[in-house]
């Protein structure tokens, strides 16, 4: 296996994530490496968002070590966590679009926080991520006027404005139409491709999974229950995992 | 339905509609066997019904099942829920114990916050990075308009009741002038600021709180985090800044529009010239006494914006987590206005000499 080799981009050891007395997830190693697509499984409610929060330290996790760019995210200063962020894209469940600002600002938003860059630029850069989500028409519009999936499509467009080189996604299809999710796939596919960036997408459907998956998680009960690639998850031994990918849900 | 040999027969439908009356009739004490071979139909209730049977008769056998009752029996039988553990009880150490540890967190973060507001509200003057460019002046057309009118208004009332209630005991000693005293010393040392922080904290800490909240519960506040853009900075200096320059404005307005209420009382009804009125306005009100108004009024909006943000932040669950944080940052800014306001009283005025 020649990806094994490379060295994780996202590592996590021993992590341990709780609400007050509720343990959620309970000791979750994992390696993410560069340039793969890895998918995340699991029922609604196991902790998927948990996990990938506490990654991105938007949650304090209860223990365990995260190292990001292989350095670790407990130990490192403010100002350069910052910078680790701001080469990471997080598509959130619902969007998550500052309401109070129109499309084109929501996804301005980087731009003008971390760059210098004049006026025309950032509107140039903006307009070819609208493209690039199919969104150009809704540039003025505010983001209650938009329906779900163009809402997720909208925030896509802003987690990817800094060309990060990870991008997370917590359920990126959930909610939308067959072809759009389809199109979201496809779009997936050629950031990883053109901009080789490392995506970890939190997803149920079968077919997404078959679309882009290189590596899957499967988490269970806090645990993960399975991890490889898409082949041996189809002919794993554990029930749970053979189920899902016998019937598509849990 | 009939009984014979232990065995109950069952007859006709088994539905939501029928159950109820054959439940009620239902008085035996052992069954060991039920027949459902006369079963025309059966539901989900019907179906509940026979588990409810089988609690109640130590699991009799059901016997002659057609087809279509096994299969509505395989989709509306419950099936064996995993009994939710049973939460040990704490003794009443730990849990008090726990209450103070909460407690204790949440000022915590409460002096967090506040040190984070001051922090950047001081030096994120210097750097236009962190906010959004014209969101002050957006905050404080929202928060200043908003309320401008409805402070005049009412102080304006406020102003010819208190007019009026004096008026009326001043006039049996002849003591007419003195309702200027009385109308400037309580609307600039007291009033005016009390009753703009009471609107604000109605009208700009219910908007902070449930601004701030709604975008916890929808991840915005996270999302901010994750483009590196810290939300204090973000959403809650700005409104800071605002309301600090609003509340000035506001108070003035509000002093003054309740003393012009107390001027109108003073001629229509204790026949004072508005002249006379004014100038004694103006000799009773000494510059401490508006400093101090001041000064306390800016301390009434920081706690304002401060309970909002917190109470936002602090927010959890969907649409109904909102409401309730909102609820109690009114509250809770209401009870703090008045507390400092007391607080100003006591240092400032019980004795004089202090400062
Ligand atoms: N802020 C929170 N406070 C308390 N419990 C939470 C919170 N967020 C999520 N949970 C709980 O943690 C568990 C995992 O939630 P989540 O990670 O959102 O699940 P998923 O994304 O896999 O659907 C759920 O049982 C949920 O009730
Ligand atoms: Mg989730």
């Amino acid at each position: 296996m020649k990806k094994k080799v490379k060295e994780a981009i996202i590592s996590v050891r021993n992590l341990t994530a709780k609400f007050g007395e509720k343990t959620i997830l309970e000791k979750i190693d994992l390696d993410i490496f560069p340039e793969e697509i890895t998918v995340i499984l699991g029922n609604s409610g196991c902790g998927k968002t948990t996990f990938i929060k506490n990654i991105l330290r938007l949650y304090q996790p209860h223990s365990g070590e995260i190292k990001v760019f292989g350095r670790d995210v407990a130990q490192i200063e403010e100002s350069e966590f910052n910078q680790i962020l701001q080469k990471i894209g997080m598509l959130f469940q619902n969007g998550a679009l500052l309401n109070s600002m129109n499309v084109f600002d929501n996804i301005a938003i980087p731009l003008e926080q971390h760059t210098n860059l004049p006026k025309s630029i950032i509107e140039k850069m903006v307009n070819v991520k609208l493209q690039l989500v199919n969104l150009e028409n809704v540039r003025e519009m505010m983001p209650a006027e938009l329906s779900g999936g163009m809402k997720k499509r909208a925030a896509l467009a802003r987690s990817i404005i800094l060309d990060p080189t990870i991008l997370v996604c917590d359920e990126p299809s959930a909610g939308l139409d067959p072809i759009t999710s389809a199109a979201l796939d496809e779009l997936i596919l050629n950031l990883r491709k053109l901009l080789k960036m490392t995506i970890v997408v939190v997803t149920h459907e079968l077919a997404s999974i078959h679309r882009i998956a290189d590596r899957i998680i499967f988490l269970d009960d806090g645990k993960i229950l399975f991890s490889g690639n898409l082949d041996d998850a189809k002919k794993s031994e554990i029930e749970a995992v053979q189920n899902f990918f016998e019937v598509g849900s849990f | 339905m009939r009984y014979e040999d232990k065995t109950l027969y069952l007859e006709g439908a088994l539905t939501k509609d029928t159950i109820a009356f054959k439940l009620e009739k239902l008085l035996l004490t052992e069954v060991s066997k039920i027949d459902l071979v006369k079963i025309s139909k059966i539901d989900s209730a019907g179906v509940a019904f026979l588990d409810e049977l089988k609690d109640r008769f130590d699991n009799p056998k059901i016997i002659n099942t057609s087809d279509e009752i096994v299969q509505s029996m395989r989709i509306f039988s419950p099936q064996i829920l995993p009994k939710t553990e049973e939460k040990i009880k704490e003794n009443m150490f730990v849990k008090i114990g726990g209450l103070v540890v909460d407690h204790l967190v949440s000022v915590k973060n409460a002096f967090y916050l506040i040190a984070d507001v001051f922090y950047w509200s001081i030096f994120g003057i210097f750097n236009r990075k962190g906010h959004r460019k014209g969101s002050v002046v957006q905050q404080s057309i929202l928060i200043g308009m908003d309320a401008v009118w409805i402070v005049a208004l009412l102080s304006f009332i406020l102003g010819l009741i208190l007019a009026l209630q004096a008026a009326a005991q001043l006039r049996q000693f002849g003591a007419n002038i003195f309702v200027a005293d009385l109308m400037a010393l309580s609307m600039v040392v007291e009033m005016g600021p009390f009753l703009t922080a009471i609107i604000l904290a109605g009208r700009s800490g219910s908007a902070i709180a449930s601004e701030i909240a709604t975008m916890k519960v929808t991840e915005e506040i996270d999302a901010l985090k994750m483009m590196a853009i810290n939300p204090i900075r973000y959403i809650v200096v700005p409104k800071f800044h605002a309301i600090t320059i609003c509340i000035s404005l506001l108070v003035i307005i509000s002093t003054l529009v309740g003393i012009l209420g107390g001027l109108v009382v003073a001629v229509t009804y204790l026949d004072l010239s508005p002249v006379a009125f004014l100038t004694r306005v103006f000799e009773v009100v000494k510059l401490r006494d508006a400093l101090i108004a001041l000064g306390k009024s800016y301390f009434f909006a920081w706690i304002i914006v401060i309970i909002g943000s917190y109470y936002g932040f602090s927010a959890k669950g969907g649409a109904e987590g909102v409401g309730k944080v909102t609820t109690k940052a009114v509250v809770a800014s209401i009870f703090w206005v008045i507390i400092i306001d007391a607080m100003s009283s006591l240092i400032f005025y019980y004795n004089v000499k202090l400062i």
